[in-house]
């Protein structure tokens, strides 16, 4: 490739341009060809994933046992407090307050109960805690922006927390994030962990980004696009957002089918 | 306007993203590392080092491992995130160090059923790298369990010998990861995920 993994040389018109190049190519695809519905580990755009994507398929594996399982987490293991990045610290964090809240689903729409969902995000400025967070926007002493809790019976979570800002990065010059929350999430089956990132409706940052693009079916990105819900949003108190999460069909009650057409 | 109103959702699984440079104040815990404590009879060191195409560490990805105990029983104790010291919850977590690498105190693992290959299933995540990969990591000693393994089975010799770890002297185990290369480490993929 000749580029950089590292080294924020490129111009955002030339990330764009390469991301055009990408989203033609996919367009043009064959119409038998499935949507390609989960982000290309091979997207050059993002420079760090250059040296950091397998280059061999991913290879079949039928679920051995263990797979078929997976961690139980119980209210030892998350306080119920823990939901709320608004009162972790001694005082109440700067910002647009709100509330993000959906169900986990697993692929055949079961909802997925009683499992852990962690969130990690900046703060209202745009600042990780995280001392790898060179960005010189403010960090607020009463905000770590991670939070943790269990789904309820109904596969329902729902994290108090303030509305990030978007932030700089390196990959190129002039790199902007859109606003986002990482999201991490376990179902019945090992099969089944995921990370991600939910982002807010509108952001002008979204045709800009190298990460979010790098999911190239349209219809598949927006769904990590939290959706502003009035019903959500409390009066006098804060606003509501709105978002779903699917993970990966369990395998335990499914069956191989006949033709073995499923990759 | 109301949230009463639940469309039908649609069921195709939700991307996942990479888990970027900032997960270190959020997914890493106390006891993430340790199945077992050190003084456990038969605790054994399970390690390596994480590497990308060009041989260089990684500094920035979080390893989870998932196992059965020695029986091969599968747990189903929560508790991974609060340790109580003694409750085997078949769980780990890590951040790789500065120089990539990792360290899980833990146990073999049993066979799940009679004759198969115990394994230590793994997740992989870094910045940089776009979505979760999923492997395995094969204890080394039953060669016969490992020759029926359906999984083992259907790669050729030089990739197969990327998912069985090395036992080492103290009785550890050494397995590394490398993201890309040669000497790529097979990811797996199941039969419900999406083919992208
Ligand atoms: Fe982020």
């Amino acid at each position: 490739m000749g580029v950089d993994a590292d080294a924020a040389t490129s111009t955002q018109d030339e990330i764009c341009a390469e991301m055009a190049a990408l989203r033609a190519g996919y367009e043009r695809r064959g119409s038998d060809t499935e949507p390609e519905t989960q982000p290309r580990l091979d997207y050059p755009p993002y420079r760090s994933s250059l040296l950091r994507h397998p280059t061999k398929d991913l290879h079949h594996a039928d679920p051995e046992t263990i797979e078929l399982e997976a961690p139980v987490f119980g209210q030892r293991d998350v306080g119920a407090l823990e939901a709320d990045l608004t009162i972790q610290q001694g005082g109440e964090p700067l910002g647009e307050r709100m509330i993000v809240t959906g169900r986990v689903l697993d692929g055949d729409g079961r909802p997925v109960r009683r499992q852990l969902v962690e969130i990690w995000q900046a703060n209202a400025a745009g600042r990780y805690i995280h001392q790898r967070d060179q960005h010189p926007a403010p960090i607020d002493p009463n905000f770590t922006g991670s939070g943790r809790c269990l789904t309820g019976e109904d596969g329902s979570y729902l994290f108090t927390t303030i509305k990030p800002g978007p932030y700089p990065w390196k990959n190129h010059r002039n790199a902007w994030r859109p606003a986002h929350i990482h999201f991490s999430l376990f179902g019945t089956d090992f099969t089944q962990r995921m990370v991600t990132q939910m982002y807010f409706p509108g952001d002008p940052l979204f045709a800009l980004d190298p990460i979010y693009q790098s999911i190239l079916e349209p219809a598949a990105r927006d769904r990590l696009v939290a959706a502003y819900d009035h019903g959500v949003t409390r009066p006098e108190w804060c606003t509501g957002y709105r978002w779903d999460v699917v993970l990966t069909g369990s395998h335990a009650t499914w069956t191989e089918p006949d033709d073995g057409g499923v990759a | 306007m109301t949230s009463e109103l639940t469309p039908t959702p649609d069921l195709t699984p939700t991307p996942g993203q990479t888990v970027g440079p900032f997960f270190g104040t959020a997914l890493p815990y106390a006891g993430g590392t340790d199945l077992v404590g050190p003084h456990h009879p038969r605790a054994i060191r399970l390690h390596g080092t994480v590497f990308d195409g060009a041989g260089a560490v990684v500094p920035d990805a979080l390893l989870e491992i998932w196992q059965p105990d020695e029986e091969g029983s599968v747990t189903t104790e929560p508790g991974s995130l609060r340790r109580d010291g003694w409750t085997f919850t078949g769980f780990g977590r890590t951040q790789v160090d500065g120089v990539g690498h990792y360290t899980f105190t833990t146990v073999d693992p049993g066979a799940t059923e009679p004759g198969r290959a115990p394994f230590v299933a793994m997740t992989v995540f870094a910045r940089g790298l776009m979505n979760r990969l999923f492997t395995r990591c094969y204890l080394p000693e039953d060669t016969v369990a490992l020759a029926a393994d359906p999984l083992l089975a259907s790669l050729p010799e030089d990739r197969r010998a990327t998912l069985v770890a090395r036992r080492e002297t103290d009785g550890g185990l050494r397995f590394d990861v490398r993201l890309q290369g040669d000497a790529e480490t097979v990811f797996l993929a199941y039969p419900r995920h999406a083919r992208h």
